[in-house]
């Protein structure tokens, strides 16, 4: 038991080594089998990489969940232009905050990432696009990029195999917007942070209008792992759809925070009773948060399910970037929901009229109700205002907003009724 | 598809129950406007960028599964498109709803009102009533500098504003500034807009009273004005425009879109230099000089006795046009003056830099102040005087001939211009003192008083409306002219309309022969080059 603390139910591949600050420099790295898997991959067909992903099954670890060989297939094969990759290191999710983790205890297996990813899809240039707020793991990774670039591990001829790979680390300026790809991409620019319309997807047009292919950092470092190991080896854990192991950040009332490894499809209670250990007090849990402030509620009732996509998706929510927030019955819905749609109106880059106006209006009315001065035909409104917002506009921030207030008032409805009788029972909270 | 052919590429869609093929890559909306359907927008503009961001032009394309902004979104073969469907309608409803979230509502002070697309929609698709109970953001507002005025709480954020000035003005002075419902247009720099001189279609560009002209500020309701087609006066390049007009008065001047001459824009400078259309103390009746003064007299009286003077004289005659005149005026004097044996003629115009408009280069502001060079130069009068728009008259001045002038005020002539002609003829607005001397003296309408036509730099010939009020007695000038031709010439009919005095300036003016109205179209019509026409001996 060492780093906060492991769980023996954890099925360590990515975390392996996180709580070993040797790990952090090249000599530890290489001491742990470092570089392997990028040596491996640059003396394969790149062709050759892009498969044995697809196989691996591994999906985008962003929140999408949109498989990464396949991202990766969508690029050009041409190679007349420059081709671009980007890790998104942007990691704003409320709850999230398992790529902070990943970089400050193993940059290197990130850079192994970067080599993987842009060998495999023809780019010379990898960029990271590291939120604003990350100092430590922006330091450490600008460490530990140096420390490549000087061993030849970066830059010309990568590890004397002849191809060219440069690494910029690039530090956004704290918009979670930035996190969108394509808002990610104008902000890398030097353009304001806002998500371009698509078509044309990044890989016909990304970066400085060439070719890119977007990956989340925990999606680039697991990609090194599929390539030293073989697809066959990451599809031992999982779900036949949703392969190998991922981060979980869990945070709110349980009484072991933190990021804990499972395969996907582990069981979601046993998850947080057992490897989390239930909540602090013992007291029930009401509501569960399984994906990211941007995924519908669960409630306490509804978690003998598997964290896996699909699993998650037929209960009616997602697992987006794996960031678990769990409530226990002394939380006020009402006031955790307002919450969340204050961040999302504060967020939002104002380009679309739905969610530029929507996010605010439907903030206002929450405070409002939160306040005990609710009216009977609010729900009513903040239902159609959610509905206005879903599936109109560029990015899916508008949508991500909306869910939490139609899943809430869908499960919850009795506590926002509650704040709105005569004598609001809840409002002294 | 074996055979190729050179036709584009097409596409058949159904638009709202409408059948259309359109060119491969056409946009929704634009296809819809083919069909006559006008599909809500605020962001998109045919000259600009699209950004889709307003949301506003949702429509439903069958087995899609989301509604599709049809300003970004082309049309496929095979499309049923709905922009009336029940799924479109609300969302577009929703998004009316959201802009009601902040919109301040203030239309009795605001000048957009009665030509403000979110009054306009909201009116066809917008909700019966308001559900916001929550107080609206306060803004206030700014000075953009130049003519631009800004009143931030009214502005519904479609950046049509921004990427004008990005993208057609290529000088970048508005930006977003914050994010979400904090974002607003803001200038980067104290001088704002000030010294661009393209700023102003901004203005019109705003879809809503967030920018607003100072110099049209509180001064008239939209729904009172009437508007004219008509052409810039202001610079031989001939903008499109529309005179707007009360009480007899031009309010303002807006640009007509025209693909080949303004496409949807116009300067500062022709846009605000309007005043001058409306200068009062007009001559009202024809004047005839008797013993030393000058009386009023019936235009048949006046034209009988110069006719009769003119039939009798041997003298040589000078000339002084104004570039301003219309074609038919300038033609129509010709006539006149090869009818009474030739003459020389000259016009004065004011010149300035050319200053072009970076994303319409076709667009510039022109050296030549005035809209018909090009129309006095193929009829024969030269350009004389400095670059003022002075001088250059002194030897006409002291002609001891026939003198016709044609709509130069001789504002800077001497006072005894014209004094020593044994016939001197003026046709025009002002009773200059150098006018005074006149044995003749014809009251003419300015451009916006008649109809008639402009040739630009290109020597496009564009047509203009009568938007203002004759004053008392004055005529245009071609018909004034043209009644005395008739008068010293066996063969001359008198015209009856514009449109008749243009068809018979064939005979005098390069390039003309000929040409009808119904020749010029919308777009007006561009005759060949005098030196072309010269080499094919014309
Ligand atoms: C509003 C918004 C914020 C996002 N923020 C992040 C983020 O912080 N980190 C991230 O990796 N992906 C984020 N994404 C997802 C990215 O758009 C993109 O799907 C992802 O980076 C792709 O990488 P992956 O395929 O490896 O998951 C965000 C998406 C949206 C709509
Ligand atoms: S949905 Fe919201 S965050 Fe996304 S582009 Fe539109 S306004 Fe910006
Ligand atoms: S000021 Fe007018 S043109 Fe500019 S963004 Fe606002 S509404 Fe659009
Ligand atoms: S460019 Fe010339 S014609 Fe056009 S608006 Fe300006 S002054 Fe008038």
């Amino acid at each position: 038991m060492a780093y906060p603390y492991i769980h023996p139910s954890e099925t360590r591949v990515l975390s392996k080594h996180f709580g070993e600050p040797e790990a952090r420099t090249l000599k530890g790295w290489e001491a742990r089998g470092g570089y392997e898997a990028a040596r491996k991959a640059l003396s394969m067909e790149r062709s050759a990489v892009v498969d044995e992903v697809k196989a691996s099954g591994l999906r985008g670890r962003g929140g999408a969940g949109f498989p990464t060989g396949v991202k990766w297939s969508f690029m050009p094969k041409k190679t007349d232009k420059p081709h671009f990759l980007v890790c998104n290191a942007d990691e704003s999710e409320p709850g999230t905050f398992k790529d902070r983790e990943l970089m400050r205890w193993t940059p290197h297996a990130l850079i192994e990432g970067l080599l993987v990813g842009a060998y495999a899809i023809h780019a010379e240039h990898a960029y990271v696009y590291i939120r604003g707020e990350f100092f430590e793991a922006a330091q450490i990774m600008a460490r530990a990029i140096e420390e490549a670039y000087e061993a030849g591990y970066a830059g010309k001829n990568v590890f004397g195999l002849g191809v060219d790979i440069d690494i910029t680390l690039h530090l956004g300026a704290g918009a979670y917007i930035c996190g969108e790809e394509t808002g990610l991409l104008n902000s890398l620019e030097g353009r304001r942070g806002e998500p371009r319309m698509k078509p044309p997807f990044p890989a016909i047009s990304g970066a400085f209008r060439f070719p890119t292919a977007v990956n989340n950092v925990e999606s680039l470092i697991a990609a090194a792992h599929v390539v030293l190991n073989g697809a066959a080896w990451y599809k031992q854990w999982g779900t036949e759809k949703s392969t190998g192991t991922k981060l979980f950040c869990v945070s709110g009332h349980v009484k072991r925070p933190g990021n804990y490894e499972v395969p996907l499809g582990f069981n979601f209670k046993e998850f947080i009773y057992d490897v989390c250990g239930g909540t602090p007090s013992g007291r029930p849990i009401k509501a569960v948060i399984p994906g990211g402030s941007s995924v519908p509620i669960l409630t306490g009732d509804e978690l003998d399910i598997g964290m896996d996509y699909e699993a998650m998706a037929a209960a009616g929510t997602m697992l987006g970037c794996g960031s678990v927030i769990v409530m226990d019955d002394t939380t006020n819905i009402v006031k955790q929901v307002r919450r969340m749609v204050d961040f999302y109106a504060h967020e939002s880059c104002g380009q679309c009229t739905p969610c530029r106006e929507g996010t605010t209006w439907a903030a206002k009315i929450l405070r409002r109700i939160e306040n005990g001065r609710g009216q009977p035909d609010d729900l009513e409104t903040l239902l159609q205002i959610s509905e206005n917002m879903s599936g109109k506009t560029i990015c899916v921030l508008s949508d991500a907003a909306a869910a939490p207030i139609t899943s809430s008032i869908e499960k919850f409805r009795g506590d926002y009724e509650a704040l709105m009788a005569p004598v609001p029972a809840l409002a002294a909270r | 598809m074996a055979e190729t052919s050179n036709a584009p590429e097409t596409v058949t869609c159904t638009i709202d129950g409408m059948e259309i093929t359109v060119p491969k890559g056409t946009r929704i909306i634009d296809a819809a406007a083919m069909a006559g359907v006008d599909v809500p927008h605020y962001c998109y503009h045919p000259s600009l960028s699209a950004p889709a961001q307003c949301r506003m032009c949702l429509v439903e394309v069958e087995k899609v599964p989301k509604l599709v902004p049809s300003c970004s979104g082309t049309v496929a073969d095979g499309n049923v498109i709905h922009t009336q469907s029940e799924k479109a309608l609300q969302a577009r409803e929703g998004v009316l709803e959201f802009y009601m979230v902040n919109h301040p509502l203030d239309c009795p002070v605001c000048d957009q009102a009665g030509e403000c697309k979110l009054q306009d929609y909201i009116s066809a698709e917008g909700p019966a009533m308001g559900r916001g109970k929550e107080p609206k953001r306060v803004l206030g507002r700014d000075d953009f500098g130049g003519d631009v005025l800004f009143y931030a709480d009214r502005c519904v954020m479609c950046t049509r504003c921004v990427r004008f000035m990005r993208e057609v003005a290529q000088d970048e002075r508005l930006t977003v500034v914050q994010r979400g419902s904090r974002a607003v247009i803001d200038t980067f720099f104290e001088e704002g807009l000030e010294g661009n001189l393209w700023a102003d279609n901004i203005v019109d560009l705003c879809p809503v009273g967030a920018l607003v002209s100072k110099d049209f500020l509180h001064k008239a309701r939209a729904w009172d004005l009437d508007r004219t087609p008509s052409v810039c006066p202001n610079c031989s390049q001939g903008c499109n425009v529309r005179l707007e007009t009360r009480d007899n008065q031009v309010m303002r001047i807006k640009p007509r879109p025209n693909a080949e001459v303004n496409d949807h824009w116009m300067c500062d400078y022709g846009r605000l230099n309007y005043e001058w259309i409306n200068r009062g103390a007009r001559i009202e009746a024809p004047l005839v000089m008797d013993g030393g003064r000058h009386v009023s007299v019936s235009w048949s009286q006046a034209l009988t006795r110069l006719a009769d003077a003119l039939r009798d004289s041997t003298a040589g005659v000078r000339a002084v046009v104004s570039p301003f005149a219309a074609n038919e005026d300038l033609g129509t004097l010709r006539r006149v003056l090869e009818t009474v044996g030739g003459g020389t003629g000259v016009f004065r115009c004011e010149t300035g830099e050319e200053v072009p408009l970076p994303g319409f280069p076709t667009l510039k502001l022109r050296t030549d102040r005035a809209a018909n060079v090009a129309g006095a130069e193929a009829f024969a009068f030269t350009r004389a005087g400095g670059t003022d728009g002075t001088g250059g008259i002194d030897d006409v001045a002291g002609h001891d001939g026939v003198i016709f002038v044609l709509g130069d005020e001789l504002a800077d002539a001497p006072a005894d211009f014209g004094s020593r002609a044994t016939l001197f003829v003026y046709v025009g607005q002002f009773l200059s003192p150098a006018a005074r001397n006149a044995h003749f003296v014809l009251p003419s309408t300015t451009f916006a008083e008649m109809e008639g036509t402009f040739t630009n730099v290109q020597r496009r010939v564009q047509r203009f409306w009568p938007a203002l009020q004759v004053p008392g007695m004055a005529r245009p000038a071609w018909q004034v002219l043209g009644v005395l031709l008739a008068g010293i010439s066996e063969d001359a009919q008198v015209p009856g309309t514009a449109a008749e005095a243009f068809a018979a300036l064939g005979a005098v003016g390069a390039g003309f022969a000929g040409l009808g109205y119904d020749d010029l179209g919308a777009m007006g019509r561009v005759l060949p080059q005098l030196g072309a026409l010269a080499e094919a001996g014309d």
